[in-house]
């Protein structure tokens, strides 16, 4: 083994999603950085759909912006298609979503990290950690050099002992057309991790030149499109739509017929597949009433035939899929470029790390996106900027950065991932969030730019940008509750017209917003001053004044929660030695040693009893 | 958990004692006495001084008792917050309603032993005594858990469960319409959310008003005393009331209609219902008096089956022991100072037994302990409001989760921000899992993925 000179603070194995914002943070924060990958073609690779956001999953990348990642800035440079989702719903579940071209966010994403100072990238595969006393110290790689660094972050996505499945042919592979990643697994088991197997799926991908388009229903994005930065001004790039297929009852024949053949049916497969992801098959049989499945032909690139069929996932053999997707009206004499296939891979149950994402087991090992059990670009993209941004403070000797339940969805991911662990793929939903009204989309900035510019992520102009816009809502809302209706006699027409004729002099402007039948717009015909106004600002001070009944409420809930979050548990804390837990809780809190109270009090069956009797422990400086 | 909240409890053993206390812990503990209580000076109470005044309900202005008052400011209390004791006439219900009055103008009920661990927590008992605390919680943690078995299997968390199954459902289907927008799920019939979402709230009504003006609290609970005649039921009866009200004699049936009376057994009101003696009778006056106690037999909530032990087990006892087939009852086996002769089938000790004697008065105490603690279980255990005090805790469970579904009424359905009206939903859920185990996202998402056909 040759070791290589020179020593790095923060070595990411792995360029996707997540190892691509682990080495940004790591390299702005100023630490030397080296981000090792199988195949330097392929960073930040959508190996499934070339889409970015939707329901929470949009929410998490407005958090990584706002935190100063780099996703956001990379679909506004490269969508072909932006939508705002839940548009008729309320503020707190309207979500960002777009197509991407993904040739050019692959491009563009190599470009960043070349450009990036303080940032080595290599192409190598990882072997095996290299570990003293309990403390990682560097990672070998299979060409016999030994690159050392202070900490690393493992972001392996589907590549750990990978094994694809088409039909009941399977061969190693990290994603079709990648060598798997053989060695390390093997190493993390050494090292006393628990290792478990996953599985997912991807459609075919097909031949656009071979689809009838004239026969489907088309799908455009927004006009004008909105981006997902808080930096981006404008989309400029032409937008695309995607067309919508359906399955049909001889599709739904052909799979029937062909389950036996299928991996997943014939018990081949052992790792555990997302609910909410199923393929096509898992449709066909767990709903057999329904009569039809909707598909979304999503283009994969502005210069590209190749188009996604979402939600057409399958694993059956390659004559199978033929027919199958054959079967669908416009797809008559579709050809497949690409099989559809699953993919089963290693993943270490996330109990084992802490919420600053660093193993229990290896200090200054770090682990983020799917090697954590979770699946989604966006997911893991949150945990690589994150455990990028704690690498560098473990480096610079300070504390992690912990985003709290209440802070974030980037806080409720990692806290899932630790006190529930992850027996499914775990994807983010809003119904995850106990404190989903306070984290829209719409304020992660006032949630997080002063966290993501402390430590150092956020530009000096985008951070002054935020302070302005920060102070003109702050302003307006006081503007609004101090200014009183005093309507002219034009004012009283309109008044009346609106259904507010009980309506005198005296009521705030903020009253008045709080009706659930009146708007800013309303507002304006009364009050021209607010139209100055940039549309953000309006947004956030309308939204924050209708909805403050319930976001008081919610702030209240976590005020309550606030005393368990912040009792932190000793890490050496010896539970064999507390008295009064039943034998089922301690052998809960002994696999996962939660770091918090909090923690401690969401583990599956640890009692309310159970955390009073810690909590007096912990005071009285017991177990230790 | 939350030391912020002021926190609620009775803290004298629950019974007839002179005095009951109510002592309230907490930043609002004051606030909520100058609320209820008459006798402060118009500046407000001084710390650490008894007052005299009464316990009013602020919103009724009902007067609810006389009681003494003490507030001991923070830091000079037991747990070092504000302390407020309330010291009224003792009885169970009086207290229980004196604490409700409380809790109603927020405080919360106290967890067992949470007064010692705030105590403990605020820096106020030193760490020679910790163990002790855990000692206490645990021992406390140990009966609750029992307390906790008996409810899971009991009635009411069935009832509760039940509700909750119901309202999950509506969440499920809300949050599948709010999560997985691109999956054409489409949010269901609003008549039919709303619709489920009265039922459950009519239950839960149903429910509180079995707390609060159901049978145990308005009149008590009634005991239906029964036998073959000359058993000595009336002299049981009598030996309960300590005065003789029923005519005693020893020619069987004297006893030929019901005679009620209300006896206060440890401040629980229990109306006794004296029975004509079953039989197999001929005489028609004492058939009539037999057919009203087995009408009756259903409509008591327990039944006394009294049987002399000083005779054979005979086929009298058993037509009696048919017709309480299925109904709560105790065996209570009288004259038990004569040699006993009963044999007493198997299958009737399971019921609960106790040994008497009417004329002597021996066993009477016992008899009156079984008869209490089998209304407030527990209460007789460590002589502490264990019940009571759930029973409290429960109702306030359920009085916020219906305050959650009114106010969801309120807006639903509506036309742009369903997801802030969902949090009533899933606070309404919160509140009941409290007295049934929560509910987690998980359990949402397992009802979404079975119902709606998930994956674009």
């Amino acid at each position: 083994m040759v070791v290589y000179e020179k020593q790095y603070d923060i070595i990411v194995v792995g360029a996707g999603h997540a190892g691509c914002e682990a080495a940004l943070a790591g390299a702005r924060m100023g630490r030397s950085t080296l981000l090792l990958s199988i195949n330097l073609d392929a960073v930040a690779l959508m190996s499934c759909n070339p889409s970015i956001g939707g329901l929470a999953k949009g929410h998490l990348v407005r958090e990584i912006d706002a935190l100063g990642g780099e996703m956001g800035k990379m679909i506004d440079a490269t969508g072909i298609q932006f939508r705002t989702l839940n548009t008729r719903k309320g503020p707190a579940v309207r979500a960002s979503r777009a197509q991407a071209d993904k040739q050019l966010y692959r491009a563009r994403m190599k470009r960043v990290l070349e450009n990036q100072e303080n940032l080595s990238l290599k192409q190598g595969e990882v072997t095996a950690l290299c570990v003293v006393e309990g403390e990682v110290r560097g990672v070998d790689t299979r060409v016999g050099v030994r690159f050392l660094g202070k900490t690393v972050i493992l972001t392996t996505g589907t590549f750990l002992r990978g094994l694809i499945h088409v039909g009941l042919t399977r061969y190693a592979g990290g994603r079709a057309g990648d060598l798997p990643a053989e060695g390390l697994s093997d190493s993390l088991r050494d090292l006393g991790f628990e290792v478990g197997r996953l599985k997912t799926g991807t459609p075919a991908r097909l031949d656009g030149r071979t689809i009838d388009f004239s026969r489907l229903e088309a799908q455009y994005g927004d006009d004008p499109p909105i981006p997902f930065s808080f930096s981006t001004l404008k989309i400029e790039r032409p937008q695309l739509p995607c067309h919508i297929v359906y399955t049909n009852e001889r599709t739904h024949e052909i799979i029937r017929a062909n389950l036996d053949r299928s991996p997943l049916y014939g018990g081949v497969i052992e790792g555990v597949g997302p609910r909410y992801c199923p393929s096509i098959e898992d449709k066909v049989v767990r709903f057999p009433e329904k009569e039809r499945h909707q598909s979304f032909l999503e283009p994969e690139g502005a210069d590209t035939i190749e188009i996604y069929p979402s939600g057409l996932s399958t694993s059956l053999p390659i004559d199978v899929q033929f027919a199958l997707y054959r079967s669908i009206e416009g797809l008559e004499s579709v050809e497949i470029m690409r099989p559809a296939y699953a993919i089963e891979y290693d993943y270490v149950d996330p109990i084992q790390i802490h919420s600053s994402l660093e193993t229990k087991p290896v200090r200054n090992l770090y682990h983020a996106g799917q090697i954590n059990g979770t699946s989604g670009y966006e997911e893991a993209a949150a945990q690589g900027l994150m455990a990028g941004i704690n690498t560098a403070l473990r480096v610079q000797g300070k504390e992690p950065l912990v985003l709290g339940r209440g802070e974030a969805y980037i806080g409720v991911l990692i806290d899932d991932l630790v006190t529930l662990g992850a027996r499914e793929p775990y994807r983010m939903f809003t119904s995850r969030a106990e404190y989903r009204l306070l984290l829209r989309e719409d304020n992660a900035d006032l949630r997080l730019r002063e966290k993501g510019h402390a430590v150092g992520l956020v530009r000096e102009d985008e951070y002054e940008g935020f302070l302005e816009k920060r102070a003109l809502i702050v302003a307006e809302l006081e503007r609004l509750r101090s200014e009183r209706l005093a309507p002219s006699e034009s004012d009283r027409v309109f008044l009346e017209e609106h259904g507010l004729a009980d309506l005198r002099n005296a009521v705030s402007f903020e009253h008045l917003l709080r009706r659930p039948d009146f708007s800013y717009r309303d507002l304006e015909k009364l009050d021209s001053r607010c139209l100055s106004l940039p549309e953000t600002v309006r947004e956030q001070v309308e939204i924050q004044i209708k909805y403050q009944g319930y976001i008081d409420r919610q702030l209240q809930q976590i005020e309550r929660s606030s005393k368990l979050e912040s009792c932190r548990i000793p890490e050496s804390f010896d539970y064999s030695a507390l008295q009064g837990l039943t034998a089922e809780v301690r052998e809960k809190l002994m696999r996962f040693r939660p770091d918090t109270l909090g923690q401690a009090s969401r583990i599956q069956g640890v009692t309310p009893a159970a955390i009073s009797i810690l909590s007096v422990a912990i005071k009285a400086g017991r177990g230790k | 958990m939350y030391l912020k909240d002021t926190i609620a409890a009775i803290s004298t053993p629950i019974g007839e004692g002179g005095i009951g206390i109510v002592r309230i812990s907490g930043g609002a503990a004051e606030e909520i006495a100058g609320n209820i209580f008459s006798g402060k000076q118009s500046g407000g109470m001084q710390s650490h001084r008894f007052y005299y005044g009464e316990i009013i309900d602020p919103e009724s202005g009902d007067v609810l008792d006389e009681a003494m008052v003490v507030l001991m400011r923070s830091p000079r209390s037991y747990t070092r917050e504000d302390v407020v004791e309330i010291q009224c006439h003792g009885g169970y219900l009086l207290v229980r309603k004196v604490l409700e009055l409380v809790i109603r103008c927020g405080a919360r009920c106290a967890e067992p032993g949470e007064f010692t661990r705030r105590a403990f927590l605020n820096g106020r008992i030193d760490l020679l005594q910790a163990e002790a605390v855990i000692e206490v919680i645990r021992g406390k943690t140990e009966a609750a858990l029992a307390l906790a078995q008996h409810q899971r299997e009991g009635h009411l968390s069935k009832r509760i469960s039940r509700i909750k199954e119901g309202l999950l459902t509506s969440l499920a289907f809300i949050e599948a319409y709010l999560d997985f927008p691109e999956d054409d799920i489409e949010l269901p019939d609003c008549r039919q959310i709303e619709t489920s979402i009265r039922e459950s709230l009519a239950r839960i009504e149903e429910l509180l008003d079995g707390f609060s003006e159901g049978k145990v609290l308005r009149e008590g609970v009634s005991v239906l005393i029964a036998g073959k005649p000359n058993v000595g039921k009336s002299s049981l009866l009598n030996t309960l009331l300590r005065e003789k009200r029923a005519i005693v004699t020893s020619v069987p049936g004297t006893t030929r209609d019901i005679i009620e009376e209300v006896v206060n057994i440890k401040g629980l009101p229990v109306k006794l219902l004296d029975t004509a003696g079953i039989r197999d009778s001929e005489d028609e006056i004492e058939m009539e008096g037999m057919r009203l106690t087995l009408e009756k037999i259903p409509l008591a909530d327990l039944i006394l089956f009294v049987v002399d032990a000083s005779r054979p087990f005979d086929y009298e006892d058993i037509l009696i022991k048919e017709a309480l087939c299925g109904h709560p009852f105790l065996l209570v086996l009288n004259k038990s100072d004569l040699p006993v002769e009963a044999v007493v089938p198997d299958d009737l000790g399971s019921a609960g037994t106790i040994s008497i004697s009417a004329r002597s008065g021996e066993g009477i105490e016992r008899l009156r302990d079984s008869i209490f603690s089998l209304f407030i279980r527990n209460g007789a255990r460590d002589g502490r409001d264990f019940t009571a005090l759930s029973q409290v805790r429960h109702r306030d469970a359920l009085e916020r989760a219906r305050r959650h579904l009114e106010s969801f009424l309120q807006s639903f359905p509506a036309e742009t921000a369903i997801e802030f009206v969902a949090l009533d939903l899933r606070d309404a859920l919160h509140a009941l899992g409290e007295v049934t185990g929560e509910t987690t996202p998980d359990d949402i998402l397992d009802q979404i993925f079975s119902r709606f056909c998930i994956g674009k």
